[in-house]
């Protein structure tokens, strides 16, 4: 079966629910490609989610793990946390379909790991992103992108492996 | 995020996104993308099926070494295992994306995102 055009299919619901603007998704017919400095083996790389991670804490002991400036902009995520211990606050998948119980289906976190490990990459860094599905696009531009940028660079990423959900 | 992937690549650091929804990364444009078709939620791979996982984000590292054309769209050699019933369902008046409670949390953070605008916080 063909894949599923989200675009069409959500004007569609929308405007079945009584919406009448369709939203405007971001459009663009070039884009920019960088290469690889070096080999994959000698790269550090991140991962950056916009499946609303979040952590299980005590919240009577302990403070969140998750460094959050702003309002729904990047947020950094410690690497070191034990995969069990994150969960996705999103709605936004198909939760007739599937579940988030599994956070390497959408945060590939421990896949990450591996790479590490086996020295397919060099290495990765001790916090990875979450940023928000915003719907300003002028947001994003002004706000998220050049923050990513920012912790990435501050990282010393060499590349970084990005899964919207 | 289709738009980070496009400002990080532009300010010199490679990316490649991993993601299901084809048509809007397409249209967004990526330097490098792997498509996997799976339901919203899933893009690196079924639920506990680690071997699928691992090949699926190998793949996505491969793109990273090999792709030298921007805009780059690779499908992921997969098929959902229970079927493709799910592309029917989903977005249409039986399947409301959002729950009476997700959609009160959604409109709930629209809220407060108009008062921190208005507050000129934003």
């Amino acid at each position: 079966m063909e894949y599923v055009r989200y675009i069409d299919r959500t004007r569609d619901y929308y405007l079945s629910q009584g919406y009448e603007k369709p939203y405007q998704w971001a459009e663009h017919d070039e884009v920019a490609l960088t290469r690889l400095k070096k080999p994959l083996s000698e790269c550090k790389v991140g991962l950056l989610t916009t499946s609303e991670l979040a952590i299980e804490f005590d919240e009577e002991t302990e403070e969140d793990p998750i460094i959050e400036e702003g309002f729904r902009s990047v947020y950094a995520i410690p690497a070191d946390t034990p995969t069990e211990k994150f969960y996705s606050r999103t709605n936004s998948f198909d939760s007739y379909a599937t579940h988030l119980d599994d956070v390497n289906t959408f945060f590939p976190i421990d896949r990450l790991r591996e790479a590490v490990a086996s020295g397919r990459v060099a290495g990765m860094p001790d916090r990875l992103l979450g940023a928000y599905n915003n719907y300003s696009i002028k947001k994003v531009m002004n706000d998220e992108a050049p923050k990513a940028l920012e912790m990435c660079r501050a990282d010393g990423l060499d590349a970084c492996v990005l899964v919207p959900v | 995020m289709s738009l980070i992937a496009r400002y990080l690549e532009e300010h010199g650091i490679p990316t490649v996104v991993i993601a299901t929804a084809r048509d809007i990364v397409e249209t967004c444009k990526v330097p490098r993308f792997l498509f996997v078709d799976f339901p919203l939620g899933n893009p690196c791979g079924e639920p506990d099926n680690v071997a699928q996982q691992r090949e699926i984000f190998d793949a996505a590292l491969d793109l990273l070494e090999t792709v030298a054309v921007p805009g780059t769209v690779v499908q992921a050699d997969y098929r959902w295992s229970k079927g493709e019933a799910w592309k029917e369902g989903i977005f249409t008046e039986a399947q409301p994306f959002l729950s009476g409670e997700a959609k009160q949390k959604w409109l709930d953070r629209k809220e407060k995102y108009r008062e921190l605008k208005q507050q000129g916080k934003l």
